[in-house]
């Protein structure tokens, strides 16, 4: 085990180089980030054992990264906003040839105005592929969540990919120390990778052909069923992370929201930042509470009415618009509410867009404006009014 | 794997997780959405192979009097406009 001081950009090419990945697939110019330039350094120095190939789009990098999965063989690759939208096709696509890739995309806004800054609507448009999609807080979390992606999309039960996300900036470009573990452990805990049906002259098989109205729906179905497992075996994964390496995950956090009256439902970097506001606001006399949503596929229902249901107001963050209704956050959680006849006063707020700051002060503000203001509709957070 | 075998699954569980080695078209028919069918009146023709030559399948065989794959064949009717002598008729498809 060593400790690195690297930015999120790094622990996510990190995270590759300890899953041992053979194969990366990836475009090198704007909006790539500089995941696949430390790991392209790191195969050509040799510390890397893997292929690394240069693509002329982030389509062709995932449809690559899908025929090497498909021979059997582990793959990665990074991209961000306008990257992430032009690979949408192939993303339905590996998700349904249940090819259990692991990529990491860096939370940028999409243009215009041309912009490189944080903002989740690449990945929130890209919700419905079947990708399970994991929202990170820190650096150390990329790398985690990296080696743990591998291990969940890699169960036969599940077989579907995982996009990691990370904020841009705030995480791809900020150094922190990150604790890498050492190649046997990560061997110990990931097995390799060793799929029933591959890509093989020895053994030939038609993928992904022809599928008529008489087959099709099961096989929909069997994307949703495994989707429902994967939260079984995220936990699982999570809790065994832990035991083995000492820092434990799950679906969501909860961090004082046993007695809140007001819980703050945030994901991402946004998480941190409210959690020490939550200490705050605690010194101050005010109980409130945050639950940071780790995955937003699949999406855990459960805990989010278990650690919500004794709230007095309910306040999710979104740092992203589905224009003409909400944050998608938002909208998820009031989902998941409803299932459970919940009906609390919820408030969705949308922050952050394009990258502005979501400082202490403006936690305090949407803590305030859910106090001040009547429920169950969106407020513009830090907007010039 | 067996390339003659037809897949039968009854529901979701007896199916494979993916899309793979689901049969060939030796299985799969593809001609469930004909609407009309285009029958030969073996009177009339005389052989040319135009009909073979313009199928786009090609669900017509290479023989005089040609034979119409009717598994395999949609209906599209080049066929029909196409012979010569008017020796494919256009019937509606019943099932």
């Amino acid at each position: 085990m060593k400790k690195v001081v690297i930015n999120g950009d790094f622990a996510a090419s990190y995270g590759a180089l300890s899953a041992e990945v053979k194969f990366i697939a990836a475009y090198p110019i704007t909006p790539q980030t500089l995941v696949v330039e430390k790991l392209s350094e790191l195969v050509s120095d040799g510390e890397l054992k893997a292929s690394f190939v240069k693509v002329e789009s982030e389509h062709s990098a995932m449809a690559a990264c899908m025929g090497a999965e498909a021979a059997g063989v582990r793959s990665f690759t990074a991209t961000s906003s306008q990257g992430l939208l032009l690979m949408s096709e192939v993303l339905h696509w590996s998700a349904r040839a249940r090819l259990p890739i692991v990529m990491s995309n860096v939370n940028r806004a999409v243009g215009p105005g041309w912009s490189i800054w944080a903002d989740d609507t690449d990945s929130i448009s890209q919700r419905d592929t079947g990708w399970m999609q994991v929202y990170v807080e820190n650096n150390q979390e990329v790398y985690d969540a990296i080696l743990m992606g591998y291990k969940i999309s890699e169960d036969p039960g599940i077989l579907l990919p995982t996009m990691v996300n990370l904020d841009a900036f705030f995480l791809s470009h900020t150094s922190e120390i990150v604790e890498m573990i050492d190649t046997e452990d990560v061997r110990k805990f990931l097995p390799p990778y060793d799929p029933k049906y591959k890509l093989d002259v020895n053994d030939p098989h038609a993928f992904g052909a022809l599928t008529s109205p008489e087959y099709y729906y099961e096989f929909t179905v069997k994307i949703h069923k495994a989707m429902i497992k994967a939260k079984r075996k995220i936990q699982e994964v999570g809790k065994e992370f832990g035991d083995k390496f000492g820092r434990y995950y799950d679906m969501t956090e909860a961090y004082k929201t046993e007695d809140a009256d007001i819980i703050l439902v945030t994901h991402g970097t946004i998480a941190g930042t409210a959690k020490e506001t939550v200490d705050r606001l605690r010194a101050e006399g005010k109980k409130v509470g945050n639950l940071k949503i780790r995955y937003l596929r699949p999406f855990p229902d459960e805990q989010v009415y278990e650690h919500l249901k004794n709230a007095k107001k309910i306040v999710v963050v979104d740092r992203s618009i589905s224009y003409g209704k909400e944050g998608a956050f938002y909208s998820e959680t009031k989902a998941s509410l409803f299932d459970y006849n919940l009906f609390v006063p919820t408030y969705g707020m949308i922050a952050g867009l394009g990258g502005r700051d979501v400082s202490i002060q403006t936690i305090r503000e949407i803590v305030k404006t859910a106090e001040d203001n009547e429920p169950n509709k969106i407020f513009f957070i830090g907007e010039k009014k | 794997m067996d390339k003659e075998k037809k897949y039968e699954f009854n529901k979701t569980e007896e199916y494979p997780k993916m899309v793979v080695s689901f049969g060939s078209t030796l299985t799969n028919k593809t001609a469930s959405w004909r609407t009309f069918k285009p029958v030969i009146n073996e009177d009339k023709c005389i052989g040319c192979g135009i009909c073979w030559k313009f199928c786009p399948e090609p669900a017509i065989t290479p023989t005089n009097p040609p034979k119409i794959i009717y598994d395999y064949c949609k209906g599209c009717g080049i066929c029909i406009v196409e012979c010569p002598v008017n020796a494919i008729d256009k019937v509606d498809e019943k099932r």
